[in-house]
């Protein structure tokens, strides 16, 4: 298995490799040392968290649930569909990946604020106003998220066996039957870890949140945004709050490490 | 005719243009090389791939036609792909009833229908394994059985067997004869196994660089080939010559002596058994004698068959005793001998 010296590392790698390890690894410590471990209890228990944490797992839910709703079907379009245009459409709906939130945020409010193209027409019509409510957080963590989603549930198309969907076509099954009874079955593990990796990055937003839909709490105050909050006035909280986000981001990690090489591995 | 096919497509350097009819409970085997066009074919006849032109009709329905396409999944038709390909997260059971749940069969009857098609195919009880947990040759039965089950007018089979090993291959063969003379409908095998298309087709089309360029019985195939592909494949000798009394002059140069009559372009067919191989020129009554020259040999079942190059190239084969008592080496001259009797001969 491994040749002699393999286990030896050079010294200019091993510095800057020591470096990194430890730029990465030490302001987690720094948080664990830091956290004020005798009253986590208390602190976990008040108001402001306890309402903070819930409407961050349900917006981050239903943001999962919306992407999984419209971003299966546009990953199975991107992979298995001859539409012209398909490059530059995948490009268009990876964007959000690379866009930094907080531009999303303010992209979001040009077109669903009240002065929008669509915000306008919805307040008209029906008298609804989006931004700043809990349907924003929802909203904004979708636009941030569901790329991720779109991604991993197309590789998986990509890697799947497309002649089984021309088995199950000689089968009788039209291209609707064959989606729902073949093709997404043998992407479900693709689906489960794109959905997973799609909730994390919901759980986490903060830019495009607080620009469009503020940082109210009760209504549109998640963790991020209330960590943010109370760093400027009781910063014991804001490291509680950041603890059990560490503690979620951790639990993700594993989940789909197990998916993912559970899977790879035969 | 049942199915009535002709079909032009275009696919990268692939031009194929064949015509086939198969008629109710006759199986068809498409016999050609790889990349010949021979998947395509079937893959134009299940509807999963346009034709440029052309018109598929089965009983009487068409199914391709100009401005006329039926989609595959309103096609009544069977197919069983190489790798059997069931579906890995469905079990066995539900693999076979799948076309008739598709199809509008309720979730009981074609859980019953299933299990009968099982039963008939050998698989009784493992309707509730998943196909991971099938052998090669039980996942092929339980592929043939999916196919059938629905009662299909039209079977396509591609390359059923080249995936199983050599004893399986033996026993699902014989079994896939049985089902085949069973069904009534027309089936369509594509194959490059000669021993396949010989051992369960009533006909033959011989496919090469997308054209049909011998159709006939396996038998009539097998005996007197048309291209150097098929007599390879059969293993026959190939000469191309032209017949003047009972001596075909071959194009290559070289004389061969047929026992009857014949004129005009002709060929001449060797099998390799009828080649008798000699040190020194054989004296008395075979008319055709040769030098060659031993250009390869390998071991072929208890023979060990020799190519021989020369004025008449042959393929020769003889007894691992024979062969070691003559002493050959890649090289060696040999003298061959046929009888006139023993070369067939037929218009080219």
């Amino acid at each position: 298995m491994s040749r002699p010296g393999a286990g030896r590392v050079p010294l200019p790698l091993a510095v800057p490799a020591a470096l990194a390890v430890a730029f990465l690894v030490l302001p987690l410590v720094g948080l664990l040392v830091r956290a004020p471990w005798s009253s986590l209890g208390e602190q976990l228990t008040a108001p402001g968290v306890g309402q903070a944490l819930r409407l961050s797992l349900l917006s981050a839910t239903a943001a999962t649930a919306v992407s999984l709703v419209l971003g299966v079907p546009l990953a199975w379009v991107l992979a298995r569909s001859r539409i012209r245009g398909r490059t530059v459409l995948r490009a268009l709906v990876t964007v959000p990946l690379v866009l930094p939130p907080v531009v999303g945020g303010v992209a979001l409010f040009l077109v669903l604020g009240r002065q929008g193209i669509v915000g306008s027409w919805l307040e008209d019509a029906f008298g609804i106003t989006v931004p700043f409510t809990t349907a924003a957080v929802v909203v904004a963590q979708t636009f941030v998220a569901m790329p991720f989603l779109v991604v991993s549930v197309e590789g998986a198309l990509r890697a799947a066996d497309a002649r089984f969907e021309d088995v199950a076509a000689t089968l009788g099954a039209d291209r609707w039957t064959t989606f729902r009874r073949v093709t997404l079955p043998l992407v479900a593990p693709g689906v489960a870890a794109g959905a997973v990796l799609c909730w994390a990055r919901a759980l986490g937003e903060f830019g495009a949140t607080i620009t469009f839909a503020g940082n109210f709490p009760g209504t549109t105050q998640t963790m991020p945004t209330a960590v943010y909050l109370a760093l400027q006035s009781e910063p014991e909280a804001a490291v509680v709050l950041s603890l059990v986000l560490l503690a979620v981001s951790l639990a993700t990690l594993l989940l789909l490490r197990d998916r993912w090489l559970g899977r790879a591995t035969p | 005719m049942t199915l009535s096919a002709q079909m032009a497509v275009q696919r990268g350097s692939l031009a194929l243009d064949v015509a086939v009819e198969v008629a109710d409970g006759e199986v068809l085997a498409v016999l050609g090389p790889n990349g010949a066009g021979k998947s395509t074919l079937l893959r134009v006849l299940a509807g999963l791939l346009p034709a440029d032109a052309g018109r598929v009709a089965v009983d009487g329905t068409t199914w391709d036609d100009d401005g006329v396409h039926l989609p595959p999944h309103r096609r009544p038709l069977g197919m069983v792909f190489q790798d059997a390909l069931l579906f890995p997260h469905l079990s066995v059971a539900e693999n076979v009833a799948f076309g008739l749940r598709t199809r509008g069969h309720g979730r009981t009857a074609a859980r019953a229908a299933a299990d009968g098609w099982l039963a008939r195919v050998g698989l009784d009880g493992l309707g509730g394994r998943r196909p991971a947990e099938l052998s090669g040759g039980q996942a092929q039965r339980a592929a043939l059985a999916r196919a059938l089950v629905g009662d299909p007018a039209l079977l396509l089979l591609d390359e059923p067997l080249s995936a199983l090993d050599a004893r399986t291959r033996l026993t699902v063969r014989a079994e896939l004869r049985r089902h085949l003379a069973e069904f009534a409908g027309s089936t369509v095998l594509v194959t490059h196994d000669p021993v396949d298309a010989m051992a369960l087709a009533d006909r033959v089309v011989v496919v090469e660089e997308g054209r049909v360029v011998q159709t006939g019985t396996p038998t009539d195939v097998g005996r007197r080939p048309r291209t150097d592909y098929v007599a390879r494949l059969v293993g026959v000798s190939l000469l191309p010559g032209v017949g003047e009394g009972r001596t075909v002059q071959l194009d290559d140069g070289g004389e061969v002596a047929v026992a009857e009559e014949v004129t005009g372009p002709v060929f001449a067919a060797v099998r390799p058994e009828s080649v008798a191989l000699f040190l020194a020129r054989p004296v008395g009554s075979p008319r055709n004698v040769w030098p060659l020259r031993l250009a390869g040999a390998v071991p072929h079942g208890t023979t060990v068959r020799c190519e021989l190059a020369g004025a008449v190239p042959l393929v020769a084969d003889v007894t691992a005793t024979a062969f070691a008592e003559l002493g050959l080496a890649p090289g060696s001259e040999v003298w061959a001998a046929v009888k006139a009797s023993e070369v067939a001969v037929y218009a080219r």
